[in-house]
């Protein structure tokens, strides 16, 4: 009896210490997910909406933002000069719409060139970082800035003067120099997101039964084994079947609107919503490459390259003492970074199909690096759940504060500037938090 | 004869040679097509002038030890309210750009407090935590621009909230110290009265430096330990550095704005600070050591630079555009070289 009320009591403790662990080691997740539920509420959007949104956002972002992660686990900080390979990408797609390739060969062939571009942009960076230990992030910042002036001085001066190129679509009018926005509608744009596309609710559907079938099959393999998790696999498997009945409801949805709808002004909203929910498309191959950044995240972590790329993170003294050649770990963590950046800034233009030619990389680190904070990543210690979980809250803002600070302040400039203050601040936070912890934990040292 | 030219690279630098060999072929560039001369050196003085407070506001930072002051848009923005200020009170003339001044000072030095408060807690990564400060405070202020209670007709919008994005300073202190007993040398016009005050304030700072405080400070920087066993409180002095920092760059972004003659608010102050670190570095200083010299050099090479860029470009390529990237390839160029030097080769 004794017993029973203690392990209540005990429970009620480690429900409270998770609860507070969470608010602490969370403390910017939560605030975020919060002003996003506000600002969700005030912008007046409907769900439909902002899922067909946030997903367009998620499928264009996520790569940018997974490709910051090798870095910071090598021990170098936020990869500001992810820039660079944005760049690499770029300038892939300059050279692929200026030949014509059209469609998913075009992106291939972009993805191809912008590959050893990025490659010697991650090398000169790697080796100017070497040069630069304990300021990495502060250099990849600056380094970010000056490759903009050398790609302007590329794009603006020498392309049409140095470096032959005629098109009139690309050029501007005096012949030299790339013009300022180039529109890839019926070039690259959608080249990725259109080869394959599914409704939300298919798309949901296919996707848990998939995990149901996962659920089974270990459940089946492990039954014996006395460690196996049972509480986390009952619960991936209940949410699963929940998912199941949620995308079979709403693509019945329109059958159900006619014979149910006028029953109650509940009902007749919910399965309004619904109805939009089916029109919500994803885009299969662009997550399927995603997703493949995710296993190859996890992948490189388990082999021996990983292990150093940790080692070196962790002390890179030590590390160069057992034998690992941290420079050059550290400039293959970039050389890594900037070759993904390169990719995800194609991924993100393809969709986007407009690009500023001398504007759309210059906030790519920031934005990318925002993100990944706001999933609750720190400089030492970044996850892919962390990457994702901070795209969806990041874009979350993105999409309701210029609504919500026209309804809340009558004026959508307002919700702008709110929105750059909470990207610059929240990145400053955390750079200040962390650098704040290292000097208490040096002083305890002492 | 070799080792002396090493010598001489060495000691001078460089990215500096390059930048001065780079001037020097600009200017006889400027000499083959025909740009008046007298124009160009006129120019150049005056955007000396100009930016020479905001340069000379790194100064104390970097000697007190807190690094490069990528910070600077804070003290900009406690200039610009005091700016606004004085033209709320309907103030014009020299008393205008005194009282902006005066206004300015007192937000600067509570900004600043707490500023220097901060970098003391993140010893070690000051500039990239000072960068992003000064990023959200200059959007936070944008925020703030719209909704301070300016009533001035010059400054607030007709239609909406806020004030403008640029406010002329045309009759109220636009020039006031351009315009200051200015002689003529030839067909070269002295802007006397900017370049007095430019290096009245060089002078405070020169002699602040010989003070008591001023040694303790540069003592604190230069080897916090050492001076901490000496009995110097160096937190103390690290913010005493910061808040100097961060009157100079209001004084200078006053000065700055009546030579331009308009103020200039929301994003402009963003990367103000880029270019007054830059400048400072193409003078000689490091991360570590500064002088006023440093300022005073670095600030006449690099607005010469863009003076003489701008019109030979303008001949020779009518593109407009190479000025503005010869500044961020030359100014992000001569930062990252600073930052090579810090460990380099650790």
């Amino acid at each position: 009896m004794i017993d029973k009320i203690n392990d209540t009591e005990n429970q009620k403790d480690n429900f409270k210490e998770k609860i507070k662990n969470l608010l602490t080691n969370h403390i910017v997740t939560v605030v975020f997910a919060v002003l996003c539920l506000i600002g969700f509420k005030a912008s007046g959007l409907t769900f439909s909406f902002y899922l067909n949104d946030i997903i367009t956002r998620i499928s264009r972002n996520a790569f940018l933002v997974l490709a910051l992660i090798i870095p910071v686990l090598a021990g170098m900080g936020l990869n500001f000069a992810i820039v660079l390979g944005a760049m690499a990408g770029q300038a892939a797609i300059i050279a692929v719409a200026h030949w014509g390739i059209t469609g998913w060969q075009g992106i291939l062939l972009c993805a191809v060139i912008a590959a050893p571009l990025a490659i010697i942009f991650g090398y000169l960076t790697g080796k100017l970082l070497n040069n630069t230990k304990g300021q990495e992030m502060i250099t990849s910042l600056i380094l970010g800035f000056f490759a903009n002036g050398i790609y302007q001085m590329v794009f603006l001066i020498l392309v049409g003067s140095i470096i032959p190129m005629k098109n009139e679509e690309l050029i501007l009018s005096t012949g030299v120099g790339v013009r300022t926005t180039i529109d890839l509608t019926g070039k690259l744009k959608y080249g990725l997101d259109d080869i394959f596309k599914l409704s939300f609710p298919m798309f949901v559907l296919l996707f848990s039964v998939a995990l149901a079938i996962y659920v089974i099959f270990k459940y089946h393999n492990n039954r014996s084994l006395k460690e196996f998790n049972n509480k986390k696999y009952k619960a991936i498997g209940v949410t699963s079947l929940l998912l199941i009945t949620f995308s079979i409801i709403s693509m019945n949805a329109a059958g159900l609107f006619q014979s149910f709808g006028d029953s109650s002004e509940i009902a007749r909203k919910i399965l309004l919503e619904l109805i939009m929910i089916n029109n919500v498309k994803v885009p299969i191959v662009t997550g399927v490459l995603i997703t493949l950044l995710c296993l190859f995240n996890i992948f490189i972590s388990k082999t021996k390259i990983g292990q150093d790329f940790k080692s070196v993170g962790q002390d890179m003294h030590i590390a160069t003492v057992s034998g690992i050649n941290s420079n050059k770990i550290r400039v293959i963590a970039i050389v890594i970074s900037t070759v993904l950046a390169a990719w995800g800034q194609i991924i993100y233009l393809q969709n986007l199909g407009t690009f500023s030619t001398y504007g759309s990389h210059e906030q790519v680190g920031m934005f990318a690096i925002a993100a990944l904070l706001i999933g609750g990543a720190s400089v030492t210690k970044a996850t892919i759940g962390q990457a994702l979980l901070g795209t969806v809250l990041f874009h979350t803002l993105f999409i309701v504060s210029p609504l919500a600070g026209r309804n809340l302040f009558g004026d959508p400039q307002l919700g702008e500037f709110f929105r750059a203050f909470v990207a610059y601040g929240v990145i400053g936070l955390s750079l200040g938090m962390h650098a704040w912890k290292q000097q208490i934990q040096a002083r305890h040292k002492l | 004869m070799k080792a002396r030219v090493k010598q001489f690279i060495e000691k001078f630098g460089l990215p500096r040679i390059i930048i001065v060999g780079f001037l020097i072929f600009l200017s006889i560039l400027a000499a083959i097509v025909e740009i008046p001369f007298g124009e160009l050196i006129k120019d150049s003085l005056v955007r000396t002038g100009m930016n020479g407070v905001l340069v000379l506001a790194m100064v104390p930072g970097i000697l007190s030890g807190v690094g490069l002051n990528f910070g600077l848009p804070l003290g900009i923005l406690c200039g610009l309210l005091g700016g606004l200020i004085s033209i709320e009170l309907n103030l014009s003339g020299g008393i205008g750009f005194f009282a902006a001044v005066l206004f300015s000072i007192p937000f600067a030095a509570i900004v600043g407090f707490g500023y220097g408060w901060l970098l003391n807690k993140v010893k070690g990564s000051e500039m990239m935590v000072a960068t992003y400060v000064g990023f959200s405070a200059v959007s936070l202020m944008s925020i703030g621009w719209m909704i301070l209670p300016f009533k001035s007709p010059e400054m607030a919008w007709p239609i909406g909230k806020g004030v403008r994005t640029t406010i002329s300073l045309a009759g109220r202190f636009d020039k006031i110290l351009n315009d200051f007993a200015t002689f003529n040398i030839g067909s070269i016009t002295i802007p006397t009265g900017l370049i007095l005050f430019t290096l009245a304030l060089c002078g405070i700072v020169w002699i602040f430096l010989r003070s008591k405080t001023g040694v303790a400070m540069k003592a604190a920087g230069d080897n916090p330990r050492f001076a901490m066993a000496a009995g110097i409180n160096v937190n103390k002095h690290r913010i005493i550095g910061t808040i100097l920092s961060t009157i100079l760059g209001a004084i200078g972004i006053i000065v700055y704005s009546q030579s331009f003659g308009f103020l200039q608010l929301y994003q402009a102050p963003m990367f103000m600070g880029f270019a007054a670190v830059a400048a400072i570095l193409i003078g000689g200083a490091t991360v570590k050591k500064a002088s006023i010299s440093n300022v005073l050099i670095g600030t006449f090479l690099f607005q010469s630079l863009l003076v003489v860029a701008l019109p030979v470009a303008n001949k020779i390529m009518t593109l407009g555009s190479l000025a503005e990237i010869t500044r961020i390839i030359v100014s992000n160029g001569i930062i990252l070289y600073a930052l090579t030097q810090v460990r380099g080769g650790e």
